[in-house]
């Protein structure tokens, strides 16, 4: 699936991902390949990308939103930095 | 004569000089265009995309979803955030920025700041300076947004929007900004902030079978402050864009005129020269003629 990451100031993140694993307002969870569509909101945590099986990158947001559509996903997301 | 002949010299001189400041401030001006114009088309994806999501939301919504921040109340207290520069030497731009905030007010809020119900938040120094000067009740909580341009500084003063108009100080926001168009045009506007339009249902369009997390109401009750804090912080990277393709086109301008002046300075230059050896000729012409005589 791919996956998409904006932020108002840039874009910190696009490309081809095994899944993802995303603060939502209700609780953690995670957005594998082929996920039903999905929007959802966000809040302050990690997001978690999952490259393949070993690698992964963290990024801390403050609040933001999530949707899934057609094997893509998009989270938007204010004060994002990598950690 | 020879005094004439200095005093011309030191204009081209001072002309001179002025040329190459407004040289450089073009060649300023074009580079901080290129970075400002950059930080829109970065923030544009993102923009669209949060439109998108709450079109998504709200065309597979049944029935009205009630939005507090679209709520129509009778305009009594008006709030008029007016973004201009924080420097001068861009030509028109600031005027005309300040020229149509007094003319929106005079226009449509004239009762309203006869009440004295009219706050004006300025971002920009040289907005705040001549509607402060011209006795408008101002604020300058956000002047200084664009000494360190960040979307969170953005945000915060569009929360402060919100919660004034939650709290029903504001009954109206509206923004004025100007529009970039390309470095020689902007367009400057005045955009209602708050109440936010209705988002018109888009129908035909497929629609996707989406889960939700939280309900849709509570989703589009935190969508509706992104895409406030969005609208504004493009207001103001619009506005910033504006600022440096106005200072680069007037700085041309400069440096066009500046030419020019040297051009008929250095003819009046070379025809005082002329006269003044023509005169030394002629003297010592007449001079060698009365020794012989």
């Amino acid at each position: 699936m791919t996956l998409e990451i904006l932020t108002p100031d840039k874009k910190l993140y696009s490309g081809e991902v095994y899944g993802v694993q995303l603060p939502g307002i209700t609780g953690l969870f995670e957005v594998l390949d082929k996920h039903a569509p999905m929007v959802s909101a966000l809040k302050k945590g990690q997001v978690k990308i999952l490259k393949d099986a070993k690698n992964a990158e963290l990024y801390q947001i403050q609040s933001g939103f999530v949707e899934v559509l057609n094997n893509r996903v998009t989270v938007l997301v204010e004060g994002a930095t990598i950690v | 004569m020879p005094g004439q002949l200095k005093e011309v010299r030191n204009r081209i001189k001072s002309v001179q000089s002025t040329q190459q400041i407004t040289k450089a401030m073009k060649m300023v001006s074009a580079a901080k265009l290129r970075r400002a114009q950059d930080a829109i088309i970065q923030m544009r994806p993102y923009a669209q995309k949060l439109q998108e999501m709450l079109r998504n939301i709200v065309s597979s919504a049944e029935g009205d979803l009630s939005m507090s921040l679209a709520e129509q109340r009778p305009v009594e207290r008006v709030l008029l955030i007016v973004i201009t520069s924080d420097r001068g030497l861009c030509g028109a731009y600031n005027a005309n920025l300040v020229k149509l905030a007094k003319q929106r007010i005079s226009e449509s809020y004239a009762n309203q700041l006869a009440k004295g119900n009219v706050t004006i938040w300025n971002i920009g120094k040289k907005g705040y300076e001549s509607l402060t000067k011209a006795g408008f009740p101002t604020q300058d909580t956000y002047k200084d947004i664009f000494l360190h341009l960040s979307f969170e500084q953005v945000q915060a003063a569009a929360q402060a929007a919100i919660e004034g108009f939650q709290n029903k100080t504001f009954d109206h926001v509206e923004i004025i900004y100007s529009e970039f168009k390309n470095a020689a045009t902007q367009r400057y506007v005045a955009e209602t902030f708050l109440p936010i339009q209705k988002v018109e249902q888009v129908s035909g369009s497929k629609k996707a079978d989406f889960i939700f997390e939280p309900e849709k109401a509570t989703l589009v009750a935190e969508l509706m402050p992104k895409i406030l804090n969005t609208q504004l912080y493009k207001a103001v990277l619009d506005c910033h864009a504006s600022e440096h393709g106005a200072r680069m086109t007037a700085m041309d301008k400069a440096t066009e005129n500046a030419n020019e002046l040297l051009k008929s300075l250095k003819i009046s230059y070379n025809r005082a020269r002329q006269a003044a050896i023509t005169t030394e000729l002629t003297e010592i012409v007449s001079g060698a003629a009365a020794l012989k005589g």
